[in-house]
């Protein structure tokens, strides 16, 4: 079944039509919730009852638009800060893992290269919970032997950052080692050849070509942390991220103002794709 | 006479506006080794892929054994083919590969064991068929690949470049190997390269294919001794080339006169070529005779005397580049092996000649 | 030289070391003695085996658990045989802009958040949604449908949401597979079916797997679409340790759940992994 094979007009033609109704499958779910970012309406279903701006820009009661909505926007805020942390966290730990696996043989090698993969084979919820009962285990300990109250270790902002960054490493580290794969360690030589140091040869030569590879990872791992729910939920405190307070307002009804924040996510991780496509193609 | 075993006629493929097979016809007597030889781009590979039914021919028929083969599907037409990069399925191990087209017949499992074992030993490696293909040298994939194909016993093999990947040494020995490979197996043989050493050392017939045509066809003798266009000349071996007006024409004998000023005699070996038009002379590097004195090449009609400008040293190969003292272009001649021109350096002064029937005249153009 | 070697790979391993050690091992160790935790008395504590023992009684408890192994399962087969024909389309038989468009095209949907997604099933499946609408506008039902709260629904949202976890592994290994093996398994006399059968699936195992493993993980350990799209009674795992985290606070019990869910997603991986000749390494590496 490759084009240069003769095949029956009937399986070409069945075989485009079931291509063409998975990509109708994947788009559907996305196109109404964009479209319905515009209905007039105070529910996000049929009849359509016109279009508006108003769930973008509406000021007032019962309308409400994003940009006047101040909860959406402070959990955008706090959506974009943790998903900074955890980027540049995980972007950080993930070259040096990477170089470590790449550049080093060492007993327990293998083993920590396995266990490095396993945060992608335990489930998210997990991750979060065992996170939430050691920190308190901690916590606990320090109130008991001194009467101190780390209060980063209960469920908040810091403990949420932590519990992606546990399983967002191991996808950079994918990210940046396959790159680092593809160095071709002679050009490393040739810097040493021509006066610089080891590190400088690093800095000089192995970055600038992994760039590409960092670049994508932090993305990668920017979007992963803002789409985070699982993990996420264990951890939360007061400061809800973005789909934490989405998912709350969700199980009160759903109105319009959710597919305009939709809407507004969808635009703004295309983007954020399209432009980390364009540096990689560079 | 027997019925060719393959037998394409007018075979004709046009990509869009690019017409990659022009018009070809040619047969292949059975038990026969067939080379075509071109150029990367010529075409000679979407006949091999129309031949196999991978490509549906524009116009023309492909008949196999007197059948046309044009509406059998790729996996029922009664020929079989090694890929360029073999193809082996890295998923199975040596004797799976093998027994592939066999169960694809349905044999029965003992009977597919035999053949496979049978076909393992007629290529000289009994005892591979339970290791993995990544396990194989080169020159044994090689074999497997062709073992895989003549287990099915297919009227027509197909070969396409399968020597390319490998390096020189091995691919010297492949070639003896093939056809060996192919006498014993008594089956039609189609080959296709762009490497003229394999085509000329393996074939009983070659084609020489230039931009979608055969410029020729023959035996590998008369390709490289007379050749027939200015194409085969310049492709097959290597050529001294000169450049010229027709000063004279004499039946098959002509007088030209190079761009540079050297008047040389060829011949036209009945070709069209008439006074006053251009014409390249094409002359081998073999066909000139190296001379110490004037009259060590007295004998010949075309003779130059020069200086040697450079020695190009490679064993059994060797010559010798020489200016010679009427024009500017250098002539590149053999140098003997006999020990007579040992002593040859840069500046040593020398004499060239050969017989104007090794000179072979075309019309300039004609490329 | 030797002792900068030292110290490069000290400086190295330490960020690999603190990071599996502190967020990975020990909080996984931790929350399995807090699950061997009996309260017996007020802030007195007792190890044994009680919590996994009210697992083992509460039929409520077992039912779920094999409800979400067994759907998980058949999410995962299920997104295999929609994805494998759309893989192998992008991978081998389309060309150029057409490939490369349709694989950002797959790529799209998952660029946005999985409760944007479900959100969207939401809109289309409810009783007021698009389907519904349309159904009794084309006569087809007299009366609004109800297609949410229901497992198909579940169903439906778990094959859309890891979709791209098996399509791109697939696509990966597919597009590794040389067009002249395909072509010779024709050529050797093969038919589709059996190629697909000895040629493609075999080399695109490791896709596969790694897919498999992907989306089984992400569908066992789903929240979001159980508990937006599936019913009252049609109760997913994850939503029984939430509650016992969060409502019930009976963390001892909520970290028994979280094992067992941890021993059955790593049974079922490293099962699938021996069956099927593979390592993590390969697969996920």
């Amino acid at each position: 079944m490759i084009p240069t094979i003769p095949q029956s007009r009937l399986i070409k033609v069945t075989y485009t039509a079931y291509v063409v109704l998975f990509f109708t499958y994947l788009a559907l779910p996305l196109t109404v919730v964009a479209v319905f970012a515009f209905n007039d309406s105070q529910f996000p279903s049929l009849p359509w009852e016109g279009f508006t701006w108003d769930w973008f820009f509406g000021e007032e009661q019962p309308k409400i638009g994003v940009f006047h909505e101040r909860p959406i926007l402070r959990a955008i805020g706090t959506s974009a800060l943790v998903g900074l942390c955890v980027s540049a966290l995980s972007v950080a730990v993930g070259t040096t893992n990477a170089f470590l696996f790449n550049r080093y043989q060492f007993r327990g090698r293998g083993l920590l290269y396995v266990l490095m993969l396993t945060p992608l084979v335990i489930p998210g919820i997990v991750l979060g919970i065992s996170i939430l009962v050691f920190s308190s285990t901690v916590a606990n300990a320090a109130w008991d032997a001194v009467e101190w109250d780390i209060t980063a270790l209960r469920p908040g902002l810091v403990l949420v950052i932590l519990g992606q960054f546990s399983f967002i490493t191991t996808i950079a580290t994918l990210v940046i080692a396959a790159r680092l794969q593809k160095f071709d360690r002679t050009l490393e030589e040739a810097a040493l050849n021509l006066g610089a140091g080891h590190l400088t040869a690093v800095r000089t030569i192995t970055i600038p070509y992994l760039m590409p590879a960092l670049i994508g990872a932090f993305v990668v791992a920017f979007l992963m942390s803002f789409e985070n729910f699982n993990t996420t939920l264990m951890l939360v405190g007061s400061d809800a991220p973005l789909t934490i307070a989405m998912f709350d307002r969700l199980k009160e009804g759903s109105t319009p103002l959710l597919n305009a924040v939709s809407l507004l996510l969808m635009v703004g991780s295309s983007l954020l794709a399209l432009v980390m496509i364009a540096f990689q193609r560079r | 006479m027997t019925q060719p075993d393959l037998a394409c006629t007018h075979l004709t493929k046009r990509f869009g506006d690019t017409t990659a097979v022009d018009d070809v016809s040619f047969e292949v007597p059975p038990g026969s080794f067939f080379s075509i030889l071109g150029p990367s781009g010529c075409g000679k590979t979407t006949i091999m892929r129309m031949i196999a039914g991978f490509l549906a021919p524009s116009d023309g028929d492909i008949r196999i054994k007197g059948h046309s083969v044009l509406d059998v599907p790729p996996n029922k037409r009664p020929v079989n083919m090694v890929f360029q990069h073999l193809a082996l399925f890295p998923m199975m191990n040596i004797a799976d590969n093998i027994g592939y087209g066999l169960r694809r017949k349905g044999l029965p499992k003992p009977e597919i064991t035999a053949k496979v074992g049978e076909v393992l030993e007629r290529i000289g490696l009994p005892d591979i068929g339970t290791r993995r293909v990544e396990e194989l040298s080169g020159g044994q994939k090689q074999r497997v690949a062709i073992a895989r194909c003549m287990v099915l016993e297919p009227d027509v093999l197909l070969l396409d470049e399968p020597l390319g990947a490998l390096d020189l040494k091995l691919r010297e020995h492949m070639k003896i190997e093939l056809k060996a490979l192919q006498a014993a197996f008594d089956t039609t043989f189609v080959y296709i390269t762009h490497d003229q050493s394999e085509a000329l050392v393996m074939s009983d017939t070659v084609a020489v294919m230039n931009a979608g045509r055969f410029e020729q066809m023959g035996a590998a003798r008369d390709l490289y001794y007379r050749p027939e266009t200015a194409f085969v000349a310049g492709f097959v071996g290597d050529s001294n080339r000169w450049r010229g007006r027709v000063e004279s024409v004499d039946g098959d004998a002509l007088r030209l006169r190079s761009d540079s000023g050297l008047a040389l005699l060829g011949s036209r070996h009945g070709r069209a070529l008439s006074d006053g038009t251009t014409a390249d002379i094409y002359v081998r590097p073999e066909a000139i005779r190296l001379g110490h004195t004037p009259g060590d090449v007295a004998h010949f009609d075309n003779r130059l005397s020069g200086t040697v400008t450079s020695l190009l040293f490679n064993g059994a190969a060797s010559r010798i580049l020489m200016r010679p003292i009427e024009g500017s272009e250098e002539i590149e001649v053999a140098l003997p092996q006999s020990g007579e021109f040992a002593h040859l350096e840069r500046g040593s002064a020398v004499h060239v000649g050969w017989s104007s029937d090794q000179g072979n005249c075309f019309a300039a153009g004609s490329v | 030289m030797q002792a900068a070697q030292r110290l490069g790979f000290l400086l190295l391993v330490t960020p690999l070391l603190l990071w599996l050690g502190l967020l990975i091992i020990i909080p996984h160790v931790d929350m399995f003695l807090v699950s061997l935790r009996e309260r017996v008395g007020v802030g007195e504590y007792a190890t044994s085996l009680a919590n996994y023992r009210s697992f083992i009684d509460e039929p409520l408890y077992l039912m779920t658990f094999a409800r979400t192994a067994v759907m998980s399962v058949m999410a995962t087969a299920l997104t295999l045989l929609i994805g494998f024909p759309v893989a192998y389309y992008i991978a081998k038989m389309a060309r150029g802009r057409v490939r490369s468009a349709l694989f950002l095209l797959c790529l799209v949907p998952f660029w946005v958040s999985e409760l944007v997604r479900t959100f969207g099933w939401m809109i289309l499946l409810r009783e007021t949604g698009l389907f519904s609408s349309v159904l009794q506008w084309a006569g087809l039902a007299d009366a609004p449908v109800e297609m949410l709260y229901n497992d198909a629904a579940i169903m439906v949202g778990l094959v859309y949401t890891s979709m791209l976890f098996m399509v791109v592994p697939l696509i990966t290994t597919l597009d590794s597979l040389d067009d002249a093996v395909i072509e010779a398994g024709y050529d050797l006399g093969g038919s589709g079916p059996s190629i697909l059968r000895e040629i493609v699936i075999p080399h695109a195992m490791p896709g596969i797997v790694s897919g498999s493993i992907v989306v089984f993980m992400l569908s066992l350990g789903n929240y979001l679409t159980p508990i937006m799209l599936g019913g009252k009674d049609s109760l997913w795992f994850t939503e029984l340790i939430y509650s016992q985290f969060i409502v019930r606070f009976n963390w001892e019990l909520g970290a028994a759940f979280g094992f067992m869910l941890l021993i059955l997603s790593s049974v079922i991986v490293w099962g699938t992994l021996r069956v099927t000749g593979q390592t993590l390494e390969k697969t996920m590496g």
